[in-house]
């Protein structure tokens, strides 16, 4: 039973709903086949009386006269219809006189005139004994125990001139063929109804628990490879299915919104422990760098040197020069105070990066809606800026577009750079930020690293994604202003 | 498709008669038959009526009635012109009433003789005289009726027994053909009937005969008689007897009595009954 149980909805429905229209189905003939076996008793019992009522008022008058004859042509009238057509045909008729003497039998063979009825058979006997309690002159349905027949008694009598007894026998039996034909006229409708209902349920079955299924498949694949997301369109009710849909959608978002922000913070994380080990370096390298280039300068204005030494040297501070060129890029210092960003500090910026997009026959659509300085330190601004629109035309496909868009609203410093090249991995935008970044081919691969570095250090955020399917990078910088 | 035959035959003979009628208005004639003969054969007597109708040029009606004792009563109101009558009332109606007089006697194979024939069930296939069936149960035709009646009681009387007590119970059915259905059945342990019904019943109903077995004969009586009543006038009785006698010889006819199994009528003498007389007499029952 724990199979049955466990079986899926798209099984265990239909197959539920089978088992109540079986049932009911069963219920419903059953219930009627007793009602017509009830019927069929009925029948019996009005139409006997009846038969007994009219024979016995026929059989006074010729029995009055001794007419054998006639009595015997009365009581075999009613056996001589059509057999087949009347199931409630009696099967033998018999009167008796008031001794209880035969007078005629419908089989005569059998049960001769003038034979006395106790003699005939322990059953008549009985059935003796029981007329002879009779009172009254009516029809009577004696039914004796452990008799295959039923005996319908009538007294023939007139005005209280009593004559004999008409004594109609009916087999019990004779009631089972019109009971088996109304139950297979039964059974076939019953069949008739299952036919019908049977597929109707398994349809509705089948439809009801597709969602069903469908759900639970959905949410039995969230751990292994991500929730996929259900289309409004696979279930449009608002029932309690509907509602468990849309909980399923919400809760979907809700996951992809928690995961995405997870990410996130595992990489500005990350990013944070790079910048903080680099800055910590460079101090580091910087102490020693700047000491061992003053050693140099010292060296190279105090005393002669020979030319080979003088080689050596200048190797030596080129050298070190490299390094203290590489540790300042690594070492963002946002700190260094500048003027305050005016629009046209972003004017400038077109001017300058037009000419290098022309070469690649780029366009530039260009979109800056800043009206007024805002407190946010220009250089900078214009630092992070010409990073990006350097980097988007360096990656913009020839003949293809770069966009920028500036914008200032509710104290937030929005820019946006968008190029139409080649789309960066997953795993590219995993590393995007961190220097020495393999995305570089020419550069020193610190470009991003620097902007991140400013960006964080003004307080903002940066971002890449995906727009209109450009690769688009977005920054925001608080500017501490709401004007 | 042979019924329609008939009754086209028939129309055509009422036709034929119709044109023959000169008086419109006439008195028809009432003609008894006995039950006991005609039972059922209703197309038969139709077809008969017909015949007559046309011979005697005037409108025949046929009464059959059920007891011989019904007929004897109606002749006797003088309700009846002619009628077929049994042996035995004939001469009890002869007796009280001279006037009647005998049309016409029919032929039974060949002859104006009946027997009668005693019969018991297929089953029994002991009993070889009506002695033996002491004690059962018996069945007459009528008490007018010699074959059915009169014999089989002569037959016990000559035995030397009370034709009144020796069967535990008889009854009557009115009619040869029923006696043959209650020993067929089984009702009647045994019965007595007209032979001639019995062996024209063997033709058409040879499964009802079958279920019996005639077991003695008797001596050949005079067959059962067409009679006159006293106001028929000397006219009417020579163009029946003239009608009667003549079916043998009409095409028609002839066909009626080989259904009737009958071969003719011929005309009949008082003597034919004096053996019915003798036995009625030996009875004393006369």
């Amino acid at each position: 039973m724990k199979t049955f149980f466990d079986l899926s909805f798209r099984y265990k429905i239909p197959l539920w709903g089978s088992l109540l229209i079986v049932t009911t189905a069963l219920a419903v003939s059953a219930s009627l086949m007793l009602l017509d076996y009830d019927d069929l008793k009925q029948d019996l019992l009005i139409s006997s009386s009846n038969l007994g009522r009219t024979l016995a008022k026929t059989l006074f008058s010729p029995l009055q006269q001794d007419d054998v004859w006639r009595v015997s042509e009365i009581v075999n009238a009613p056996l001589k219809r059509a057999s087949g057509d009347n199931a409630l045909q009696p099967e033998a008729i018999l009167v008796v006189d008031k001794t209880m003497q035969v007078v005629v039998s419908t089989s005569p063979r059998a049960i001769p005139m003038l034979v006395g009825l106790r003699q005939l058979s322990s059953e008549y006997a009985a059935l003796a004994a029981k007329i002879e309690e009779i009172h009254g002159d009516d029809s009577l349905i004696i039914d004796l125990p452990d008799s295959s027949r039923l005996y319908v008694v009538t007294p023939i009598a007139d005005e209280g001139s009593f004559l004999g007894t008409l004594i109609i026998e009916y087999s019990r039996d004779m009631l089972l063929p019109r009971f088996y034909s109304a139950a297979w006229r039964g059974g076939l409708m019953g069949l008739l109804v299952l036919a019908v209902l049977l597929p109707i349920n398994w349809y509705w079955g089948s439809r009801m628990s597709r969602p069903l299924v469908l759900l639970a498949n959905r949410m039995g694949a969230i751990d292994s490879r991500g929730a996929a997301a259900l289309q409004p369109e696979m279930y449009a009710y608002q029932d309690e299915l509907g509602q468990l849909f849309d909980a399923y959608r919400r809760m979907i978002v809700e996951q992809e919104r928690k995961e995405a922000l997870e990410r996130q913070m595992v990489q500005s994380e990350r990013l944070a422990a790079v910048g903080r080990l680099a800055a910590g370096m460079a101090h580091e390298i910087n102490n020693p760098l700047g000491g061992m280039l003053t050693a140099i300068d010292t060296l190279k204005s105090f005393g002669e040197t020979d030319p080979r030494t003088a080689k050596t040297i200048a190797l030596i501070e080129r050298g070190l020069t490299q390094i203290g060129d590489t540790v300042g890029g690594l070492l963002v210092e946002a700190r260094m105070k500048s003027r305050y960003l005016e629009p046209q500090d972003i004017e400038d910026v077109r001017s300058l990066v037009v000419p290098l997009a022309r070469k690649k026959t780029l366009r530039v659509d260009w979109s800056a809606s800043l009206a007024q300085p805002l407190p946010l330190q220009a250089s900078l601004v214009r630092q992070i800026l010409i990073n990006l629109l350097l980097n988007a035309i360096h990656a913009a496909d020839s003949r293809g577009r770069v966009a920028c868009s500036v914008e200032f609203d509710a104290g937030i410093l929005r820019m946006t750079v968008e190029n139409d090249g080649k789309l960066l991995t997953e795993e590219q935008m995993t590393h995007l930020f961190e220097p020495f970044s393999p995305l570089s081919e020419d550069g020193h691969g610190l470009g991003l690293w620097m902007t991140y570095q400013i960006v964080q250090q003004l307080g903002g955020a940066i971002s890449v994604d995906l727009h209109d399917g450009h690769m688009r990078f977005s920054v925001t910088l608080p500017s501490g202003t709401n004007t | 498709m042979l019924l329609f035959r008939n009754i086209f035959a028939g129309l055509g003979l009422l036709l034929l008669a119709t044109s023959a009628w000169s008086a419109p208005n006439l008195r028809p004639v009432r003609v008894g038959l006995p039950h006991v003969i005609m039972d059922r054969q209703y197309i038969l007597v139709e077809e008969w009526r017909l015949y007559l109708q046309a011979k005697l040029h005037r409108p025949v009606e046929f009464v059959i009635r059920r007891k011989d004792s019904d007929t004897m009563d109606q002749l006797r109101l003088e309700n009846l012109d002619f009628a077929w009558i049994s042996d035995y009332p004939y001469l009890r109606l002869k007796r009280q009433q001279p006037y009647i007089r005998l049309v016409a006697v029919p032929l039974y194979q060949g002859k104006p003789y009946f027997r009668s024939y005693l019969i018991v069930p297929a089953a029994d296939d002991q009993t070889t005289s009506i002695s033996q069936l002491k004690g059962m149960v018996f069945a007459y035709v009528d008490p007018y009726s010699t074959g059915g009646y009169v014999h089989p009681r002569h037959e016990l009387w000559m035995a030397g027994e009370d034709p009144r007590r020796h069967f535990s119970k008889t009854f009557f059915t009115w009619s040869n053909r029923t006696v043959i259905e209650a020993v067929a059945q089984g009702l009647a342990d045994g019965g007595a009937v007209d032979g001639f019904v019995w062996d024209s019943l063997a033709k058409t109903r040879p499964d009802l005969t079958g279920q019996t077995r005639v077991f003695a004969n008797s001596t050949e009586y005079g067959v059962a008689p067409f009679i006159a009543n006293r106001a028929v006038s000397g006219g009417d009785f020579r163009a029946m007897r003239r009608a009667l006698l003549g079916m043998a010889k009409d095409p028609e006819a002839s066909q009626l009595l080989t259904r009737l199994n009958l071969d003719g009528f011929v005309p009949g003498k008082a003597k034919l009954y004096e053996y019915l007389a003798k036995m009625l007499r030996d009875m004393d029952e006369e």
